[in-house]
């Protein structure tokens, strides 16, 4: 976790904030990321998809929130104190907006220059792969990086059946490579 | 000492801005024949506090432009010049020209618009064309008349500081000048020393002359001869100057305008179907013009009147008070029975002391509607010459304030009810003579508040909507049965519906009917609605009602299970428990209720939401009657609780627009509740159509 400068920006050198979903490692670019908040009861929106689970009061501000598990297809948690709500900055239509996005749990910050991410490998399924950034190893870990504007800005994210077997085959892909 | 002047071109250009809507309203007043003295200086302080204020700030384009029309004023406010429609014309197209240019140097943009020397040179030819009484020069702003003329000369002359000490007078030279030819002179902006190093016989100016003038440069330089060494002078030969005998002729300007054809003019009334054409598609320039700053000016300033800010002021300071009271009772060690008293005094201060900040507060943000009125004169002039028609515009309540993100987003609406009037509604002055009216027309628009609403009014005198017409096109198009009948109103209504035109020839106007489904979802969009009244032959009346604000309503807490909405207070007739026979369910599944005399469906709030409610019947929960449109319906509810003002949030900010949901709102324990859209609910519930076509 070590500070960065702003010559190791200039290098293409990003700090990543990873958190854990069902076992596996994301990261998401840490400059995307406005703060890390508990999980507090939501307003429930009308007729919203299953993983729109409400939104909150953010000091004045209505904020969506959105269970990310629910929109990669992964079985569900309970929700509880340990929840974990990761408010990030997207960009979506030329605007900024604010959303939340429910994790396991925060796992780390660490940074990556541009040549240690690996692309993702290509699965024939002929969808649209660019939510994802790549793959890099971190001590040892495979994670994978998400690029969070075309996952949460995209409206034509791949269903979560889909999604669900991406990241099935991605967590294959990080065992064969952390072997 | 140097000030950075550009931290008050802002303020400059708000006021410009204001200085030129004066100057269109007092030129669209004017009897030309019998002018106002008083509005002519009027509009002479305009165009005159322009000019100082664009020369200060270093604005050399608008300076020298509005000093044009500063001299043409300042003749016919002496009395040295009479006063000629086309002068007024001439006038109103530079309001627009600088407005443009305003607008160019407030987004920091180049102005180029062909209009401008084109214009110029139009001014300049007026000017010098002297049909004055009494030959008086002021040099050296004179223009002075003068034979054929072939070329136009600009001569920059930097007086050297010694020229007064030798004798020479710049006066006399420029006067030597301009009887060579019609000259017109502007000093640029200079630098003069600091004060210490200031010399009071030394000269500091720089003059910028234009000469029009069949003399060669020699002659021209001649007269600067002895003063050659140690002035700077400079001579460059602009554009080919028009021929001034104005009773032949009069040639376009060149080479910027070869695409106009010479227009052969005997004197300047003539030249009217030019000016005409001329205004014709500034209008339209000018259209697009203020929709783009209507665009822009919604993060711009705003000015308040200063009572305003010194209600608001005393309000803080009262709260300021109450907070200093409030502060003392905690630092009490133990709070008893007197404390306690004073706390709860405290708080009833506090509490009103809020309620009347926020009142303040908005009052900051309501403006007289009279910023919406103000462009229809000029509307309704330039479209009544374009199409022929005598119109005498009536503005009413125009001090009536609303919100000013409201009166922003009323305008387009407006322009399109006012455009549709003068074409379609008012007939030609032949035909209203024909039909024993008064020749020229009448176009009111009224403003004035009723309850918590703002109400607009567009009516005309005209001939009032054509229902033979509309049911035929509506049958043409499928949307009546060619059997069903309908009554004049909903007929009516039929012009709301998407692209619908009954002109027969759609101008380049409007067709009335042609977006007059945009000018209905417009209003909706601000929550508000329109109604239309209409009787042949003696005109229509077009009724909008708005809220004051868009940040602020009133609603009503409702609960649906556990979930908690807001529904507008403004929406909502009444609320009651309906028994069970009074409740028809019909074949498609939908349920009325009998209410009085009307049948009303019932929405099923819980279903259209997709949530878990108490009542599920209709007998077991409340029906709320609520107005979409004009139209009733009533929404499925468990439970009323409190009413309350809302403060308005957006959904869409960080999500989506969804269906029935007009925002979001922060209720007293900081969670976030729903505020319903009444008409996209009754849409959602798929009974909007079916009741549009019973009614």
């Amino acid at each position: 976790m070590a500070d960065i400068s702003i010559e190791q920006v200039k290098q293409g050198n990003q700090q990543y904030l990873s958190f854990i979903m069902a076992n596996e490692e994301y990261g998401v670019d840490i400059l995307s990321v406005q703060e890390i908040r508990g999980w507090e009861p939501t307003t429930v929106l009308p007729n919203a998809p299953d993983y729109v689970k409400g939104v909150i009061n953010l000091r004045g501000t209505i904020v969506p929130i959105i269970d990310l598990r629910q929109k990669f297809g992964i079985k569900t948690l309970e929700y509880g104190a340990t929840t974990v709500v990761i408010v990030v900055k997207v960009t979506m239509d030329e605007t900024q907006k604010v959303i939340g996005i429910v994790v396991d749990a925060v796992s780390d910050v660490f940074s990556i220059e541009e040549e240690e991410i690996r692309q993702a490998p290509d699965f024939g399924h002929g969808t649209d792969l660019r939510f994802i950034k790549g793959l890099a190893n971190v001590q040892d870990k495979m994670v994978i990086l998400l690029e969070i504007n075309r996952l949460l800005g995209s409206a034509i994210l791949p269903d979560p059946e889909t999604l669900n077997r991406i990241i099935g085959n991605l967590e294959q892909q990080a065992q064969v490579m952390t072997a | 000492m140097d000030i950075d002047l550009s931290q008050f071109s802002q303020v400059f250009f708000e006021e410009s801005i204001e200085g030129l809507a004066i100057m269109e309203s007092e030129l669209l007043k004017l009897d030309v024949a019998a002018p106002d003295p008083e509005t002519i200086n009027t509009i002479f302080r305009a165009a005159h506090s322009i000019k100082g204020g664009s020369a200060t700030f270093g604005f050399m384009q608008v300076a020298n432009y509005t000093h044009l029309l500063e001299t043409l004023l300042d003749e016919i406010r002496d009395g040295r010049r009479q006063m000629q429609p086309d002068h007024v014309d001439m006038l109103l197209l530079s309001v627009d020209l600088l407005r443009g240019m305003f607008e160019a140097l407030m987004s920091q943009a180049e102005f180029n618009d062909p209009k401008l020397p084109e214009l110029e040179l139009r001014l300049n030819n007026t000017l010098a064309n002297q049909p004055s009484q009494t030959q008086s020069i002021s040099p050296p702003q004179a223009t002075m008349a003068s034979d054929s003329k072939t070329l136009c000369w600009q001569i920059d002359f930097k007086a050297g500081a010694d020229i007064m000490r030798c004798g020479n007078d710049p006066m006399l030279m420029f006067a030597e000048l301009a009887s060579k030819g019609t000259l017109t002179a502007e000093l640029l902006p200079v630098s003069f020393p600091a004060w210490d190093d200031f010399d009071p016989e030394a000269c500091y100016l720089h003059w910028r002359l234009r000469l029009i003038t069949d003399e060669p440069l020699e002659k021209l330089k001649e007269v600067f001869e002895w003063v050659e060494d140690e002035c700077e002078i400079s001579y460059q030969q602009t554009a080919a100057a028009p021929s001034a005998d104005t009773s032949t002729e009069m040639l376009s300007p060149s080479p910027q305008s070869e695409v106009d054809p010479p227009v052969a003019a005997p004197d300047v009334i003539a030249l009217t179907p030019q000016v005409q054409a001329l205004a014709t598609d500034k209008a339209v320039a000018s259209q697009k013009q203020s929709a783009a700053a209507a665009k822009s000016g919604e993060s711009s300033s705003i000015r308040v009147s200063t009572e305003k800010i010194d209600m608001l002021i005393n309000m803080v300071g009262e709260l300021v008070i109450t907070q200093a009271m409030l502060g003392q009772i905690g630092q009490q060690d133990e709070i008893n029975q007197e404390s306690l008293l004073l706390l709860q005094q405290g708080l009833e201060q506090l509490a009103s002391h809020t309620r009347d900040l926020q009142e303040s507060v908005m009052q900051i943000r309501m403006l007289p509607i009279s910023f919406a009125f103000n462009r229809f004169p000029r509307l309704v002039r330039d479209i009544g010459q374009q199409l022929g028609k005598k119109v005498e515009l009536i503005l009413k309540g125009e001090d009536t304030e609303l919100d000013k993100t409201v009166l922003e987003k009323i305008v387009d609406p407006m322009v399109h009810l006012v455009r549709n009037s003068l074409d379609h509604g008012l007939e030609s002055p032949e035909a209203r003579l024909a039909q024993g009216k008064s020749e020229t027309g009448t176009i009111m628009l009224n403003a004035y508040h009723q309850g918590g609403c703002i109400i607009i009014e567009i009516a005309d005198d005209g001939a009032g909507l054509n229902t033979h017409k509309i049911l035929e096109k509506a049958r043409q198009k499928g949307l009546v049965g060619a059997e069903e009948e309908l009554s004049e109103e909903a007929i009516h209504q039929l012009i709301f519906r998407p692209g619908f035109s009954t002109a027969d020839a759609v101008s380049d106007l409007s067709g009335r009917g042609v977006g007059m489904d945009v000018v209905k979802r417009n209003i909706h969009e601000l929550n508000g609605s329109i109604e239309l009244k209409s009787e042949a032959g003696k005109g229509s009346r077009f009724t909008i009602r708005l809220p004051l604000t868009l940040a602020i309503l009133d609603g009503q807490l409702i609960r649906i299970g556990k979930h908690i909405y807001v529904v507008p207070l403004v929406s909502i007739y009444e609320s009651l428990q309906v028994p069970t026979n009074r409740i028809n369910r019909l074949s498609d599944g939908h349920e009325l209720i009998r209410l009085r005399d009307e049948y009303l469906p019932v929405i099923k709030m819980y279903r259209e939401f997709n949530h878990d409610a108490d009542a599920r019947e209709i007998k077991d929960g409340l029906v709320m009657v609520v107005d979409h449109n004009n139209e009733k319906a009533g929404l499925l509810v468990d439970e009323l609780l409190a009413q309350q003002q809302v403060v308005i949030k957006s959904l869409e900010e960080n999500y989506t627009r969804i269906p029935g949901i007009s925002g979001a709102t922060i209720l007293g324990d900081g969670t976030v509740a729903l505020i319903i859209d009444v008409a996209g609910l009754v849409k959602l519930a798929g009974i909007g159509s079916s009741n549009e076509h019973a009614a």
